[in-house]
């Protein structure tokens, strides 16, 4: 019979077990860095926690956070809890703050993750004869090199094709094959459509079955529209370098939410005002702790993005909790009028209207003015000014009835808007209030 | 039916976009007959009549515009005071909409065209047909 877990005793575990398994660890874990990490036991010491006072899961949320500016503390060796000579691996992550942060890998480490990659692309439905084109950045960002060893681990052929270079990447897809695929979301769009341009038949001459994204936050409907331009299945994937880069989430085939591997990380969800937990299902800010990293473990990380909960259990069987999709990090989140809007609400709603490319870009100006810029599908125009009028009209009140606020919209050609091969930036602030 | 293709393109409300437009026409040797600009503050819609609209068609499409023919109707106007009026009247005397028109002077002081938009072409040729009027064609000006 077809194996169909990777690591079925782990992976179906009866959640009484899984917490049991995550108490045992998190008791190792706190008791370490208290241990090794001055800085880590000098906050536990302002919390009047000691290690001995976690016995039970509950008792964790007594202990204090981490927060990005904990990594800035003693940069950069200040958070190890191991020699140096111990870790082989550095990435850093520079953020939106631009202030890098130090992230350090022993060799326990990186095999531990990358066997969460290995899990996850099983998971997906990947196996050892499949081909993974790897198109994020390889160097300090985690994305590619994480997930490289992961594919790896798992049998798969990797290509390092890295980012960029589109017609590179549709050859490299062509001679080899390719079957799976990692990238951003606003690079696979782009990809996409200069497959479709370039009138290459999916399954044909692209053998591309299943499309790993991550790295930066997207909809539903771009999921949606890279899966029919493509034929393929596109998977969620979550992570960040603080917690070992991608493998920390990830999707199975019911695509309804994402897995957190909770034998490795202890999640909560937050309330970003009060560190209060939420209720059940209600949204708030993710909160992780390593529970098997070794040379730098982190403890109650407040990673800034915002989901919730999925409790109900998964059809795939597997007991790890799941996650909604990140709605966007707290960070990306901006006020206009008094109202809070993620790009991704924007987003949500420009995907699902025919008519529209997937580009578009927010500016905000003057005193408030909030101005959508989207660009039109070149098929749509039919010559007459009416049509593109009505356009402008819907997606000005199906914005309007998603953020509560009436946004100028601004058509553009086909083109008119930077394309992005990264992290796309899609808000500018030219406010001088 | 009688009728002609107008070349349509799409393009955001900046400095130099019709002289980029015109640009393709006047390099590809194209004659512009009639035009017509509609703006709607931040976007609008240029229209053509030329001598070669297919070339035209795909030219611009070669150059990354968005561009789209649609068909329109051309009716002879007379050069005297009232002509534009009487044509106009006899439209609307049939119920026929016009969305968007432009002219076509062919010879000058002597022979122009009023040459339209409808909703529905052919229901609006249908009424029009057996008026007593001179319809504009492709083969009077197109040179492709």
């Amino acid at each position: 019979m077809e194996r169909k877990y990777y690591n079925p005793q782990i992976e179906l575990l009866p959640r009484k077990e899984l917490k049991k398994l995550q108490l045992q660890k998190l008791q190792r874990v706190v008791r370490k860095v208290y241990q090794k990490v001055p800085h880590y036991k000098e906050k536990f010491k302002n919390a009047g926690v000691k290690p001995k006072d976690l016995k039970s899961l509950e008792d964790f949320k007594n202990f204090p956070f981490t927060t990005k500016e904990d990594l800035f503390v003693d940069y950069p060796f200040g958070l190890l809890a191991e020699p140096l000579e111990k870790a082989v691996r550095l990435h850093t992550s520079s953020g939106t703050t631009g202030k890098p942060k130090a992230i350090f890998f022993s060799e326990k480490d990186i095999w531990s993750q990358a066997k969460l990659i290995a899990r996850s692309l099983f998971m997906s439905g990947a196996r050892s004869q499949d081909i993974l084109q790897n198109s994020m950045t390889y160097g300090l960002f985690t994305g590619a090199l994480v997930m490289h060893y992961g594919a790896e681990l798992l049998g798969m052929l990797v290509i390092p094709a890295g980012p960029g270079n589109t017609e590179r990447q549709i050859e490299l897809m062509r001679t080899f094959g390719t079957t799976c695929i990692h990238m951003t979301p606003s690079y696979a769009l782009y990809v996409a459509t200069v497959i479709q341009e370039k009138r290459l038949e999916p399954g044909k001459d692209i053998k591309l079955k299943r499309v790993y994204l991550g790295a930066e936050p997207y909809s539903e409907e771009t999921r949606k529209k890279i899966e029919k331009m493509l034929k393929v299945d596109v998977f969620n994937c979550y992570g960040l370098s603080e917690m070992g880069g991608p493998g920390v989430g990830f999707e199975c085939p019911a695509k309804k939410g994402l897995h957190i591997w909770e034998d490795a990380f202890y999640v909560e969800i937050i309330n970003p005002e009060t560190g209060e937990p939420v209720k059940e299902g209600e949204i708030g800010e993710l909160v992780l702790t390593t529970l098997d990293r070794t040379a730098m473990p982190i403890i109650r990380y407040r990673t800034r993005d915002l989901t919730r909960f999925i409790s109900e259990p998964c059809p795939c069987g597997r007991t790890h909790i799941r996650i909604d999709r990140p709605l966007g990090r707290a960070d990306d989140m901006f006020i206009v009028r008094g109202v809070n809007i993620f790009p991704q609400q924007i987003e949500n709603v420009i995907m699902g209207i025919k008519g529209v490319a997937q580009n578009y870009q927010i500016i905000l100006e003057g005193y408030d003015e909030m101005i959508v810029k989207v660009e039109i599908d070149r098929d749509f125009f039919d010559g007459r000014i009416e049509r593109l009028l009505k356009l402008k009209e819907e997606i000005t009140e199906k914005l309007r009835q998603a953020i509560q606020v009436r946004p100028k919209v601004e058509l553009v050609e086909p083109g008119e808007l930077p394309v992005s091969e990264g992290k796309a930036k899609r808000v500018i602030d030219k406010r001088t209030l | 039916m009688d009728y002609v293709e107008i070349i349509s393109i799409f393009a955001e409300n900046k400095p130099g976009k019709l002289e980029k437009i015109t640009e393709v026409l006047a390099k590809e040797n194209i004659n512009i007959l009639g035009f017509s600009i509609i703006s709607v503050k931040d976007f609008g819609v240029i229209k053509f009549l030329v001598d070669m609209p297919e070339k035209a068609y795909q030219k611009f499409k070669e150059k990354g515009f968005t561009v789209a023919k649609i068909p329109a109707i051309g009716i002879e106007l007379e050069d005297r005071p009232g002509g534009l009026y009487e044509v106009v009247k006899l439209i609307s005397s049939k119920g026929v909409n016009i969305e968007s028109a432009l002219v076509y002077v062919a010879e000058t002081r002597k022979k122009a065209y009023f040459v339209f938009e409808v909703d529905e072409l052919e229901k609006a040729w249908e009424l029009l047909k057996n008026e007593k009027v001179k319809f504009l064609k492709s083969s009077n000006f197109v040179n492709e």
